[in-house]
């Protein structure tokens, strides 16, 4: 990240204003497809087509939009997983990125596109549930928490903030799963993957999610191989499937596994 | 001794007393007495009615004010304030459910009107509100609660409780009457018209009545049913004499 930090650009720039909001608000359905490397405007669908090695004032560096994550919601409550490479165009800047964030024991963010703006922000959501719970004496539902989350920054619309993250958790009305940007959307839903290897991910999400009542080991395991699915395709997504259980005790870190690993050992299971 | 400390608001006295605030508590003592009874289905307020002036529309004079779908509360003392103080509540139970997309509970709105009680127990210039309230409502998991707040700002949860003129001796009468669990709905509205009957004058016509069940919204018993109830109290009185 400390990449990130040299190139980061400083102020929002308004000439590219159309082109940039399609970029943040459409985290679902992103397509990078490589032509970041493309220097120019003509791609009315690439979306980041100003953000490669160029050094003019309207270059935007959004590392995490190059990246998968996903969460669903399942019987036993919501699985989230994540990759964890971060990009500064077509150099790789980091494998092994920490894209899920405790919130606190019950409550998880995933994080996608800026890292300074979803941590931050995330950090201070944390800060507001702690307040919450000493004050009222019960834990913040998710519903809450995500509605805090999306107030916050949607003071700060317009102004550049770039982020695009899932609030998961458990609270007593079961399972939660709310999907938040810095656009001001708030989504309930059961089912998200956010970023350039989302497209992958649902593919695999989707047509595993059929049968109803996954085990948490199935639903770990779809988890696993729909981020893998998306590496494999995506060049903006590697490094290890960060992968994390949400249940009615609060959050379980599953496992860790590198994506080289993983492939393996689906190469061994397909022979 | 106490003149000169009672001129400004934020100045304590040197035994340590807040002046205003104890004269904003002699302002409830003067209000029309409100009873508040936590059953274990129901809750109940139920206010004096003052006897209007002949030309007075009777109906313009409403104690018991809903503050959302499952919280309403009475008061004594000044009425002016007490219409601010439920307007804020009112706004705020309505923030709340769009911030935390759940209805505010009784407890968090009683804080709520306590705090800002508090608040003009700290400013300058300004006058504490001159009302003590009872809150009475469900949690959207079923409990009941009856809370009591003051001008001071500090507010205590009660099983039943009453406030304004003769709150002493009415409270004396709740405590000798009031039975764990009362598990009848009927029992708990006659405990809170009993209650009141003993400082009321001329009976069931200059009581106003609100009872809420869990689940249900707020009801305003019409003179009728009032007078259903003081009459089989009487009859109940009647057979234990």
């Amino acid at each position: 990240m400390a990449l990130a930090s040299v190139l980061q650009s400083e102020s929002v720039d308004f000439s590219n204003y159309g082109r940039q909001r399609r970029g943040f608000a459409s985290g679902l359905t992103e397509t990078e497809l490589g032509l970041e490397s493309v220097g120019g405007d003509s791609l009315s669908f690439a979306l980041r087509t100003s953000c490669s090695n160029g050094d003019g004032p309207d270059r935007k560096i959004e590392f995490l939009h190059g990246t998968t994550t996903l969460a669903f919601k399942f019987q036993h409550g919501v699985i989230v997983a994540v990759d964890s490479r971060a990009t500064a165009g077509s150099y790789i800047a980091s494998q092994t990125v920490k894209k899920v964030i405790e919130i606190n024991p019950y409550l998880l963010g995933t994080m996608a596109g800026g890292a300074a703006d979803c941590s931050f922000w995330e950090r201070l959501l944390a800060r507001q549930c702690r307040v919450y719970e000493l004050r009222n004496k019960e834990r913040i539902s998710v519903a809450a928490a995500s509605k805090l989350l999306a107030n916050m920054v949607y003071q700060y619309k317009g102004m550049g903030l770039s982020m695009g993250t899932m609030v998961c958790g458990w609270d007593k009305t079961g399972p939660g799963l709310y999907y938040v940007d810095s656009e001001g959307n708030r989504v309930c839903g059961d089912l998200f993957a956010v970023g350039s290897g989302s497209m992958y991910a649902y593919g695999i999400v989707d047509s595993g999610l059929k049968q109803k009542d996954l085990t948490v080991e199935e639903a770990c395991d779809l988890g696993r191989r729909a981020i893998y699915q998306a590496t494999y395709r995506d060049a903006y997504s590697g490094g290890q499937v960060n992968l994390y259980h949400v249940h009615s005790e609060g959050w379980t870190r599953v496992s860790q596994s590198d994506v080289l690993m993983l492939h393996q050992q689906y190469q061994a299971e397909k022979a | 001794m106490a003149m000169s400390y009672d001129r400004a608001i934020t100045v304590f006295s040197p035994d340590g007393h807040l002046f205003q605030v104890d004269y904003a508590q002699e302002a409830v003592k003067k209000g029309s007495t409100a009873v508040g009874v936590r059953g274990k289905n129901v809750v109940v307020l139920g206010v004096e009615k003052k006897i209007v002036a002949k030309l007075q529309e009777d109906r313009t004079v409403r104690k018991i004010c809903s503050l959302d779908d499952n919280v309403f509360m009475a008061f004594a003392g000044l009425t002016a304030d007490a219409r601010i103080i439920v307007n804020r509540a009112r706004v705020e139970c309505q923030s709340h459910r769009l911030t935390v997309e759940d209805p505010a509970t009784v407890e968090y709105i009683t804080r709520y009107i306590s705090s800002i009680k508090q608040r003009y127990t700290q400013s300058n210039g300004r006058r504490p509100f001159g009302i003590s309230s009872l809150i009475v409502g469900f949690d959207f998991d079923g409990t009941p609660h009856l809370y009591q707040t003051d001008p001071s700002g500090t507010y205590h949860a009660w099983k039943a409780n009453a406030i304004g003129r003769s709150a002493k001796t009415v409270r004396e009468f709740l405590e000798k009457n009031y039975k764990e669990d009362m598990e009848s709905d009927t029992d708990t509205i006659k405990l809170a018209i009993r209650a009141l009957l003993e400082v009321v004058q001329s009976g069931g016509k200059n009581i106003e009545l609100a009872i809420m069940k869990r689940d249900e919204s707020m009801k305003m018993l019409a003179q009728e049913e009032i007078e259903e109830y003081v009459t089989a109290i009487e009859t109940e009185k009647q057979k234990k004499t």
